[in-house]
């Protein structure tokens, strides 16, 4: 054989051995991968788990792997939980969520809109006044919100902490769709303008549909934040009758003379979970559009 | 009407710019009143010793002056501090696992990325009630696995002692956020070019060489902007404390939110209240200028 096809030869079994090392490394990669994300999913799956066996073996000492028999009685127990039940507490996150949702689009779309194609005094001072509020934690500010709250009759109502929230999304929400109307061309609303449309149909009629991937961020965050919030939620609430979804898992966790029960605390954490959960699996995009927006704002 | 006719006459540019300012006035008039006013009231408040009902009398620093006689308010700091020091590195660590885990768009890689970040979008509140039955002494799976394991001799009150009531707090909240850092540090890591690598290889340079030489220093700004983030979350927290320790043992685990929520909501002491979230709020501030001093510099 000639040297150089020796060459040859060794250069190819080199090139099978780094062939087979990246495929061995490929493997080892998603070993690791999966074995990460049973990991990660556990929690969220042995809660279900819990949920579906029966009252009884769900506060068995110790507890059982598997569920002996499949029930929905935890459940069931939840509808009638503490008296009200968690159909009144579904009820007051979703229209709290619904009302932060409607707010913070309105506010935002039309804040965005004003931010980012007129020019009026005193407009580069509004908006980093808007802005600036990014900075500042809403747990500073929650003592006098409360007391205006209590001053005006709005604690206790959904609608009071709807508002609260709504503000909360505002200074994300303009900044997002402040330059979701960025990059719109202008020539598109210049003819429009030509043509003697007033602003506001511009904005309804042609606008509405570029900036939606924006809008549905918004949206999605509005949602999910209102749906998940504790702190404010439990401040802003006195009565059972107006507990959120997270306030009212955590009377269960407390339970009812220390007697807990945790077949319908995970019926519950599941019940809370999912609404999230889809949103987030549906619309994952817009949501990691916003996560990367908010975090190049800067 | 008498609106509509002086509108007809302005100019289209005078039209515009007052039309303009409408379509701003709903956003900034809700900024001011819920964030503006209540930051000025906060200020003005903490000046003040003021019940929920009854009299309100000004009392000048008074308050300031008790806060650094408070050993609870001294604890609580030393306690956010110490735990804020204590979960930014696993969260920091961990994402950046991840990160690099699922950084290549190899076949299936969305799934797993989705997977990784699911927690992000539970609740704080409810993945705390999630991780407080699981590490239940009695019920939880924890202990059962441990103790069918022959781990530990007999079921561990985890919540129960302040060491590994943070320790499982830390596990907690690392399952629940960590996704968010891998997904900022995914980004940094998909935004440095494929060729720095490969002619990095040309040259011999291992794995830590070019974590060293390539993507640490050219992560700088997206590491800088995960960690204050993280460590700002941090700083603020209080769901955890409050579902899943109540504070305790001994109220070893009671964050800054927690003591100014307690003094504010439960005690009704708000002037007292309002003066611990003005140093919070400084605290916050500061981290804040940090955040910006870092990303700024390299531009």
């Amino acid at each position: 054989m000639s040297a150089t096809a020796l060459d040859a030869q060794a250069k190819r079994s080199q090139q099978e051995i780094r062939r087979l090392r990246r495929r061995a490394l490929l493997t080892l990669r998603y070993v690791v991968l999966v074995i990460v994300a049973i990991l990660f999913l556990f929690p969220i799956f042995w809660s279900f788990i819990n949920s579906i066996k029966l009252p009884a073996e769900a506060v068995a000492v110790p507890p059982t792997y598997l569920p002996t028999e499949i029930s929905f009685e935890n459940y069931e127990e939840l509808t009638t939980y503490g008296k009200i039940g968690i159909a009144q507490h579904v009820y007051n996150s979703t229209v709290v969520a619904l009302i932060t949702v409607a707010g913070s689009i309105v506010l935002s779309t039309l804040g965005g809109y004003g931010f980012a194609r007129f020019n009026f005094p005193g407009k580069n001072v509004l908006f980093i006044m808007v802005l600036s509020t990014l900075m500042i934690p809403f747990q500073s500010i929650l003592i006098p919100l409360f007391v205006m709250i209590v001053q005006v009759d709005l604690h206790d109502t959904l609608f009071g902490l709807a508002l609260v929230y709504i503000t909360f999304q505002l200074p994300f929400g303009i900044f997002l769709m402040r330059n979701s109307f960025l990059a719109v061309p202008h020539e598109i609303e210049e003819s429009a303008l030509l043509d003697g449309c007033s602003s506001l149909s511009i904005l309804y009629r042609l606008m509405l549909r570029l900036v939606l991937p924006g809008i549905v961020t918004v949206a999605i965050y509005a949602f999910i934040n209102s749906w998940n919030e504790f702190l404010a939620a439990l401040i802003f609430m006195s009565d059972q009758d107006k507990f959120t979804l997270p306030v009212f898992l955590t009377t269960i966790r407390y339970g009812i003379w220390g007697d807990v029960n945790w077949g319908a605390l995970q019926a519950g954490v599941i019940v809370s979970i999912i609404p999230s959960l889809a949103i987030f699996l549906a619309l994952q995009r817009y949501y990691m559009d916003g996560l990367m927006g908010g975090a190049v704002k800067n | 009407m008498i609106g509509s006719i002086a509108l007809l006459n302005l100019s289209w540019q005078q039209r515009r710019k007052l039309t303009g300012l409408l379509f701003v006035t709903p956003t900034v008039a809700f900024v001011t009143v819920f964030f503006i006013i209540p930051l000025l009231m906060t200020a003005y408040m903490s000046l003040h010793d003021w019940p929920l009902f009854g009299e309100r009398a000004f009392t000048g620093l008074e308050n300031y002056q008790e806060l650094s006689k408070d050993r609870q308010y001294l604890k609580s700091l030393d306690f956010t501090f110490r735990y804020t020091a204590l979960v930014t590195p696993p969260i920091f660590i961990l994402g950046f696992i991840l990160a690099s885990l699922v950084r290549h768009n190899i076949r299936y890689i969305g799934i797993f990325r989705t997977i990784f970040f699911l927690p992000v979008v539970i609740g704080l509140g409810v993945s705390s009630l999630l991780w407080v039955w699981m590490v239940d002494d009695r019920i939880g799976i924890f202990n059962k696995i441990l103790l069918d394991l022959n781990l530990v001799p007999k079921a561990q009150l985890f919540l129960g002692r302040p060491n590994t009531a943070m320790n499982v707090i830390i596990l907690s909240v690392v399952w629940k956020t960590v996704g968010f850092t891998m997904i900022l540090l995914l980004a940094g890591l998909q935004a440095i070019p494929d060729e720095l690598y490969e002619s990095a290889e040309v040259d011999g340079a291992g794995y830590f060489r070019k974590l060293f030489y390539i993507t640490l220093p050219l992560m700088r700004r997206t590491i800088a902007l995960a960690l204050v983030l993280s460590v700002i979350g941090s700083v603020l927290s209080f769901d955890q404390f409050y579902i899943m320790t109540r504070g305790g043992p001994r109220n070893s685990t009671i964050s800054i939110v927690f003591w100014i929520f307690n003094n504010s909501f439960t005690y009704f002491k708000m002037g007292y209240g309002a003066a611990m979230s003005i140093v919070l709020l400084g605290i916050l501030v500061a981290l804040t200028g940090l955040q910006l001093y870092v990303l700024r510099e390299k531009e």
